[in-house]
């Protein structure tokens, strides 16, 4: 491997690109071939660098110089005060105040924050998504050469067993047993779908490990067909995610170019291709019986179980589905094996989490951290605390389909099994941190507004409580409220919970139950006093 | 629609790649849609010709996902975030500032075929929230002077 003096990492994440992030990169390329840096100056696209504040980002290693927003104009200057001269080129610093995702971990390193823990954004953000090269260079297919190498199938399905990966789309299944339910099924043929259809609102850690790292996804899918018997996997992307398909297709493209993909990888006789399916618009094609039947080019209403995908999946065979943030754990685990994994995370939850944090914190963005921290932690250590003259009121994870946990249950670590048993859901990485302005009938009201619309329709659980929620929760927020509509929140809340067919439904009563558990006082404010606290609902109807 | 221009519908989706397996549907309706603006009823022919099917069974799967638009699109795409974390900051507000400005609801194109305007759930950039999408340009942290501006460029252009 060639030897570089310095890293040049440019940001490509959509939002970079459209602020001209391409030409940035361009320019700096043109700039050190001027000034006959070429032979010691390496310059990549890294995709999302996790912050978002000061884009298009520049950062240069190995002094991890912060350089942003940049803009064309001063990459001339940039390029001859650091990269020629050798100093920081004053000015153009980010500011150093707000420090978040990738960044922080970079300034870990250098002793400033406490360090994140990274498995699988490991090389997001560092390698250039669009080239093979890098990512082989970043260890990139080893795992999959040892797979095929040294491995039996069964061996696989040990390593991921024992690993106790848990699949990291909400419900937190262990993935090792759905692996070997797929394996043991019989079928003329296996699939491995990987579900990229990340939809849930404030959720984007999928988009970003694939913007990232999109081998890592492929190297996963080929071991997992490997492990089951699978010779075709689809990656089902959500429609609005233009650049993680675009970087899928070339990744896809580049592996069948190395021989990763297609017939007979690595003189193993093992056959895998995989196919991008682009989303339509759906979010209920997250579920993962809508997803499969919208790949057979249907209506994605989900389907009736059982049998399980796992048995009966697309086109009604074994179909082994998994979540991005899952497949991007297991290059690493099959890497460095199940002890390992298991020293990162809590004992029953064992690995990383990707988060998203949004809402009234100093710092938005993206943080990987072991399985078990708590949300006071995530708060004041990665959030930078709540912003100036705001107080944690609450916070709702996982998107729309989690649960909304009150500041009493701050200190609750965040793992699968720590919150089932304090009865609350992890969900899918999103933590949107809330003060003392939201007020929470207000909350349920967008989230049940948000079921009401994505129900697919299908069951009469879902489409009618989702409606009849909404409307009740509607009628409290006009001060026409009453307390009779207590009682209709918390039945209908059970009823979709137990009765809907899918996870949709199942969880469109998660906020109704919170809200009724954790701060029925604040709604009945509302209904008795005709009085919103936190002066949100418009109580237009009071009298 | 008459044999020949099933004949050369069939023959355009051949060479886009598309072979006639039934579980083309979605990607055949997206592609339509990205070449002739929207799914008209003509592509529903098409489509349906192209694989064999009712056009009942083709409305029935476009009409089940947001992204297929049946209505001839204006000149400038306007989408709003509702999600979650924009709606905290006030992504209500600039739905209702299109309403208010532009006099449509969601999913309308305006009388001129300025503007067409759809409520989407989530952009997927809830860092930057409130979001506004234009012409697939991500407008952030928006509030109702800037969305006025953010329209008013593109009227002009």
């Amino acid at each position: 491997m060639k030897t570089y003096r310095s890293l040049v990492l440019v940001s490509s994440d959509a939002r970079s690109l459209e602020l001209g992030a391409q030409q940035v990169f361009q320019k700096i390329q043109q700039e050190v071939n001027r000034l006959g840096l070429d032979e010691e100056v390496s310059v990549s696209m890294v995709g999302d660098v996790g912050r978002h504040d000061a884009i298009p980002m520049v950062i240069v290693y190995p002094e991890a110089a912060i350089y942003g927003p940049v803009k064309v104009e001063d990459v001339p200057f940039l390029v001859e005060e650091h990269l020629y001269k050798g100093r920081i080129a004053a000015g153009l610093q980010a500011s150093q105040r707000e420090l978040s995702g990738r960044i922080a971990w970079i300034s870990a390193r250098k002793g400033t924050l406490p360090a994140e823990k990274r498995v699988v954004l490991e090389r997001a953000g560092v390698i250039d998504p669009d080239n093979i090269e890098d990512y082989i260079l970043h260890d990139g297919y080893q795992a999959l050469g040892k797979t095929l190498s040294e491995m039996k199938p069964e061996d696989v399905l040990d390593i991921i067993k024992k690993s106790g990966l848990q699949g990291r789309g909400g419900a937190g299944f262990p993935t090792g047993m759905k692996w070997s339910f797929v394996a043991k099924a019989p079928g003329k043929k296996k699939y491995v779908v990987c579900n990229a259809d990340e939809s849930e609102p404030g959720t984007f850690k999928d988009r970003l490990i694939i913007e990232g790292d999109p081998h890592s996804i492929l190297e996963a899918m080929i071991i997992a067909g490997y492990a089951v018997g699978a010779t075709e996997g689809y990656i089902y992307v959500r429609g609005e995610y233009a650049l993680a398909q675009t970087r899928l297709r070339n990744a896809i493209q580049q592996a069948k170019e190395f021989g990763f993909l297609g017939n007979n990888i690595f003189d193993s006789g093992f056959d895998f291709d995989i196919h991008i399916h682009s989303g339509a618009g759906a979010y209920i094609c997250g579920e993962e019986t809508a997803l499969l039947e919208s790949i057979e080019g249907k209506r994605g209403e989900p389907r009736i179980r059982p049998p399980y995908p796992t048995t009966s999946g697309l086109w009604g065979m074994p179909t082994l589905v998994n979540n991005v943030e899952t497949l991007a754990n297991v290059p690493a685990i099959i890497q460095h094996g199940a002890e390992w994994y298991r020293s990162i995370g809590t004992p029953s939850s064992p690995g990383t989490k990707v988060y998203t944090i949004l809402g009234n914190v100093n710092v938005t963005g993206l943080i990987e951290v072991p399985m078990g921290i708590t949300l006071r932690e995530v708060i004041a250590i990665y959030g930078k605390g709540m912003k100036e003259g705001s107080s944690f009121k609450l916070a709702q994870t996982g998107g729309s389909s989690g649960s909304i946990i009150p500041a009493s249950l701050q200190d609750t670590p965040m793992d699968f099994d720590s919150f089932t048993k304090t009865g609350v859901a992890l969900g899918s990485g999103a933590l949107l941190i809330c003060d003392e302005e939201t007020c929470v009938v207000d909350l349920a009201k967008v989230l049940l507004q948000f079921f009401r619309v994505e129900s697919c329709g299908k069951c009469n659980p879902c489409r009618i409580g989702t409606e009849r929620s909404y409307t009740i929760l509607d009628s409290i927020s006009q001060g026409t409220g009453t307390l009779k509509d207590l009682e209709d929140l918390k039945m209908l809340s059970d009823k979709m919970t137990t009765l809907s067919n899918c996870g949709l439904g199942q969880t469109a009563g998660t906020p109704l139950r919170d809200v009724m558990n954790y701060f029925r006082a604040e709604v009945e404010a509302h209904i008795r006093l005709k009085v919103c606290p936190a002066g949100v609902c418009p109580m237009s109807g009071r009298h | 629609m008459t044999v020949e221009r099933l004949i050369q519908s069939r023959d355009e989706f051949w060479a886009a790649g598309f072979t006639g397996d039934l579980a083309e549907l979605i990607p055949l309706l997206q592609y339509y849609q990205e070449t002739h603006g929207y799914i008209s009823p003509e592509g529903v022919e098409a489509i349906a010709g192209f694989l064999g099917i009712s056009e009942a069974r083709v409305y029935t799967v476009a009409s089940f996902y947001a992204q297929f638009r049946f209505q001839k699109p204006g000149k400038n795409h306007v989408f709003v975030c509702l999600g979650t974390a924009c709606h905290v900051q006030g992504g209500v507000d600039l739905a209702n500032e299109i309403h208010e400005h532009l006099h449509i609801r969601n999913g309308e194109t305006t009388p001129d075929g300025q503007f067409d305007f759809k409520e989407v759930a989530c952009l997927g950039c809830c860092a930057q929230a409130a979001v506004v999408e234009v012409n697939g340009k991500i407008y952030a942290k928006m509030n109702r002077e800037k969305l006025r501006k953010v329209l008013k460029e593109h009227q002009h252009a």
